[in-house]
């Protein structure tokens, strides 16, 4: 049984967010009437000609520097060209042989190139078939033609769909940290193609790779390469070969189906773009761009690990999510223990969920703060500070006073704790025995029955140290 | 009134200015003069009717002005020659265009042209062939044959028209008027429907030097809306020089020698002894490469073109083939009846250079001869401030002379393509009549000396006299 080894690599696009379209002065859109964000350019009029979007170039430069690639002194634009109603032109304005960036690293990712290049119209056929063959009629929306794109090739470094999913979306969170796109996988300015192959573990040459495209969820992105790993080992297992071909992926069965063959591989008959020329940029482009570049998810959660002590998951999850690592922070500020802060900042993720705006909830993160200081204190233990935390969550306010008018201070070790252990130790004599025997498992009850008669406002360790006292350890 | 329409276009200029000539009596004038042309010069007139509003203070003062049919002009057809533009009327004026406006020259009509600009004949038209006004059995030159022979026969004051390896000068030349071709970059190329974009340059074909310095000045400028678009590092000067003297002109022996009619020999070499007399040195010089242009130049302007005509597919505008039966066949059917037989030509040459597998050999190796044709050009400016060359090796042919034979055809360009190449600036003017047509004189400088050009054709021109063309008769 020979053990598979799957190589992958992605090729995203990204819809930039800029204010215009990549060539012309046309607005962004999305969602609105048909053919309603065109101008002569876009279009493709007799006469127009294509300007580069500037903003468009310093977002490319930003994802360069961001991620550690060369960028070219002078990149080129290409006509990639061929005949469909997506481009107006009949042929896209691209980057072919020297893109605006090379090489360049995220996490255990080596990325390939950037590039720069215009997105196609969106069309939509009419009739049963869905596909332009066999369709009735097909319309055109040039709303989305010329809309920025930038083309992330990584290298083939990836070595799991789970892997690739966790990839692209460290990708996707550097990209929306960058600013420069929505990133948004069901809306379609987040598009990731995978080429997958397998090789015998151990082996250090390349198998024939298929392209999958059509994955527009993290979960099919996941679910589709997983299905091609499965599909190509078992070709090779049975001895067949894997056939160079490009895979549709259906997400409702699940299924990769031929999109087309090599033999009617296009001749795309690039050539450098005449109507532009050569994207030089400058060193007060080069500045500005190196300027604007936010921390990254990346660095922010070694950051987390390095100065809190956080653990890699922990640090991850405030991290990846700008606005939850910026509540963290503010709550951590002048905190010593920053895993205690993390661990309240998560069980207020956990009770308003993940997509909210831990800054719009009423939970200050000087009250969160405050009542992490409780909690390190010892003045509340940990099942009262739940109970603050509801309250918070519900009504605002401070935790001090909530502690106070709700009595969920910790009783600490005075004679009133100590009569009450006494008591718990006389109604459980069996487990008193046990424990002098040497079993503190069988402290449990005792303990159990102090946090009834206190209301859990006592404190864990200090109940333990009493119950041990006054048995004689 | 035909006095006024006899003056050249900057004297017509000043007498507007001077309060001594109406712009309205100009305007009703060419149009009348235009709508009753003979030669099939113009495939639009403006429509008779009240005259453009003009400012009498404007540069350009009310001359209204024939333009290629290529350029989009807003609302009015822009067909650029073709039948797969038939009826398409542009909703933008390109940059040129509105420069002109704005600088005061209404548009008088649009002018016929080889389709797409690929011709040298101006027999590639989809609206029939323009005749030359010297003689109507004979072609005006080619693609801007229209305006060089609405010039010529005095139905416009002035035209514009584009060059890519020889457009304006060679018709110019045809036609016995002046053409400019500038640098690459002069003037901008939005709104120019595209032929080949790294060679297309827009330029002025008129009556005389003084004529083409004001127009051109009044196009020049870097436009935001074409990013290849330069201008030109000083303002366009009114030519006056009226000397040669310390003028050095380099003769190459490449573009002076076999393939040219004797009579056009004749008369260049005549020319030369002219700017001899006006203190110019006259000495032989070297472009080694040039030889190839005309190769390098069919590879490179219809790969461009191949792509650039891509756009005319019958999806969004222009002519579409009825009853296809899908996509695929909508595109055949529409391109081969909407295109002529030249344009579907360049297309598949184009198409051909620049396929995977032959790229390197034809559109490669093509760019690199166009870069040892601009060396050639550096290495000569070091010895000559200009070169010159007859700007077509023959005078105006006989109407179907050369359309069964497309390389005959090419070789018209033979002169004036190395300059497109190289992309710079060169002017034709008439240096007189050979078998009673007339003989272009080609001079080149380097980019961007157009003011100098200007200055050296201005001097040559006043000392030819030439004073033959068919406008002057007819008034």
């Amino acid at each position: 049984m020979t053990a598979w080894e799957p190589v992958i690599g992605l090729e995203i696009h990204v819809q930039l967010d800029t204010r215009t379209k990549m060539f012309c002065g046309c607005e962004l859109s999305f969602g609105k009437p048909p053919n309603t964000r065109t101008c002569p350019v876009c279009l493709g009029l007799p006469g127009t000609l294509p300007v580069v979007n500037a903003q468009a170039v310093h977002y490319g430069l930003m994802m360069g520097l961001a991620l550690g690639c060369e960028i070219a002194p002078r990149s080129i634009f290409h006509r990639k060209n061929y005949f469909y109603p997506d481009q107006a032109k009949n042929y896209q304005i691209s980057q072919y042989d020297i893109p605006l960036c090379s090489g360049g690293r995220l996490g255990d990712v080596r990325l390939h190139r950037i590039h720069l290049e215009e997105d196609a119209a969106k069309l939509v056929h009419i009739g049963e078939s869905g596909r332009i063959h066999g369709s009735d009629a097909s319309i055109v929306d040039y709303n989305r033609g010329g809309t920025p794109l930038c083309e992330i090739v990584t290298e083939p470094d990836i070595h799991s769909a789970e892997q690739a999913r966790e990839w692209l979306n460290l990708l996707r969170v550097t990209l929306r940290q960058l600013g420069v796109s929505d990133v948004n996988m069901e809306e379609g300015s987040l598009r990731c193609d995978a080429n997958v192959s397998v090789r015998p573990a151990g082996s250090s040459e390349l198998g024939t790779k298929t392209e999958l495209k059509n994955m527009n969820s993290f979960r099919f992105l996941e679910r589709g390469i997983k299905a091609e790993i499965e599909r190509q080992v078992a070709l090779l297992e049975a001895g067949e070969p894997v056939v160079q071909e490009t895979l549709h992926f259906d997400p409702s069965s699940g299924r990769l189906s031929s999109l087309r063959s090599k033999e009617e591989a296009h001749d795309y008959r690039y050539f450098p773009e005449p109507d532009l020329v050569p994207l030089a940029p400058t060193d007060a482009m080069l500045a500005a761009a190196r300027a604007a570049l936010p921390e990254l998810p990346a660095e922010r959660a070694a950051r987390y690990e390095r100065d809190w002590g956080l653990s890699v998951d922990a640090a991850r999850l405030l991290a990846y999510e700008p606005r939850w690592g910026d509540y963290f922070e503010a709550v951590a500020g002048d905190l010593a223990d920053g895993r205690a802060a993390a661990n309240w900042v998560e069980q207020l993720r956990a009770r308003i969920g993940a997509e909210s705006d831990p800054a719009a909830s009423r939970v200050s993160p000087r009250a969160l703060a405050q009542l992490v200081a409780l909690v390190g204190s010892k003045r509340v233990n940990a099942g009262a500070a739940r109970r603050v935390l509801d309250r918070l969550v519900a009504d605002g306010g401070e935790p001090g006073a909530i502690v106070e008018r709700e009595g969920l201070g910790s009783i600490d070790g005075g004679d009133e704790l100590a009569g009450i252990v006494a008591a718990a130790i006389a109604a459980n004599a069996g487990a008193a025995e046990k424990v002098r025997g040497g079993n503190d498992k069988a402290m449990g009850p005792i303990v159990g029955f102090v946090m009834r008669e206190t209301k859990g406002r006592a404190d864990g360790g200090e109940v333990g140290r009493l119950i041990r006292e006054q048995l004689g350890l | 009134m035909s006095e006024a329409l006899s003056l050249s276009a900057a004297a017509a200029a000043a007498g507007v200015r001077a309060g001594e000539l109406d712009p309205a009596e100009l305007w009703h004038g060419f149009r009348t003069r235009a709508a009753g042309d003979d030669c099939n010069a113009f495939v639009w007139v403006a429509p008779d009717g009240e005259p453009p509003a003009i400012e009498r203070d404007a540069p350009l003062a009310g001359v209204p002005v024939a333009v290629k049919d290529l350029f989009c002009t807003k609302g009015v057809p822009s067909q650029a020659g073709s039948r797969i533009l038939a009826g398409y009327r542009p909703p933008y004026d390109a940059t040129s265009v509105e420069r002109l406006n704005a600088a005061g020259a209404p548009l008088l009509a649009k002018t016929n042209q080889d389709e797409f600009a690929m011709g040298s004949s101006t027999e590639n038209s989809a609206y029939g062939p323009t005749l030359n006004p010297w003689d109507r059995a004979r072609v005006p030159g080619g693609s801007s044959g229209g305006s060089a022979a609405a010039v010529a026969a005095g139905s416009a004051p002035w035209a514009i028209g584009t060059d890519t390896g020889g457009s304006i000068r060679q018709p110019a030349a045809l036609c016995g008027i002046v053409g400019l071709k500038p640098t690459y970059g002069a003037i901008s190329r939005y709104g120019m429907i595209a032929f080949a974009s790294s060679l297309d340059q827009a330029g002025p074909l008129t009556r005389d030097v003084t004529d083409a310095a004001l127009l051109l000045g009044a196009m020049v400028g870097k436009d935001p809306c074409d990013s290849t678009s330069v201008g030109l590092p000083e303002p366009v000067r009114l030519p006056s020089r009226s000397d040669l003297r310390g003028v050095r002109l380099g003769v190459p022996e490449e573009l002076t020698g076999e393939g040219i009619e004797p009579g056009v020999l004749a008369s260049f070499d005549a020319t030369l002894d002219v700017a001899r007399e006006l203190g110019a040195t006259v000495e032989p010089c070297r472009l080694p490469h040039a030889p190839h242009a005309l190769s390098a130049y069919y590879l490179i302007a219809p790969a461009e073109a191949s792509s650039n005509l891509a756009r005319y597919d019958g999806v969004r505008y222009g002519f579409r083939a009825d009853g296809a039966r899908d996509l695929l066949h909508m595109y055949t059917e529409t391109r081969e009846h909407g295109f002529g037989a030249e344009v579907k030509r360049r297309i598949m040459l184009g198409t051909y250079a620049l396929s995977s597998g032959y790229y390197d050999a034809y559109y490669g190796r093509a760019q690199k001869v166009r870069t040892r044709i601009s060396e050639d050009f550096k290495a000569a400016w070091e010895r000559f401030d200009f070169i010159a060359t007859p700007t077509a090796p023959s005078v105006a042919f006989e109407l179907g002379a050369k359309t069964a034979d497309p390389l005959a055809m090419y070789l018209n360009d033979f002169c004036t393509v190395p300059m497109s190449l190289a992309g710079i600036p060169g002017i034709s003017i008439p240096s007189g009549l050979s078998e009673g047509l007339p003989v272009g004189f080609q001079l080149a400088g380097p980019a961007f000396s157009e003011n100098a050009l200007l200055d050296a054709a201005y001097a040559v021109e006043g000392a030819i006299g030439f004073d033959a063309a068919p406008w002057r008769r007819a008034a």
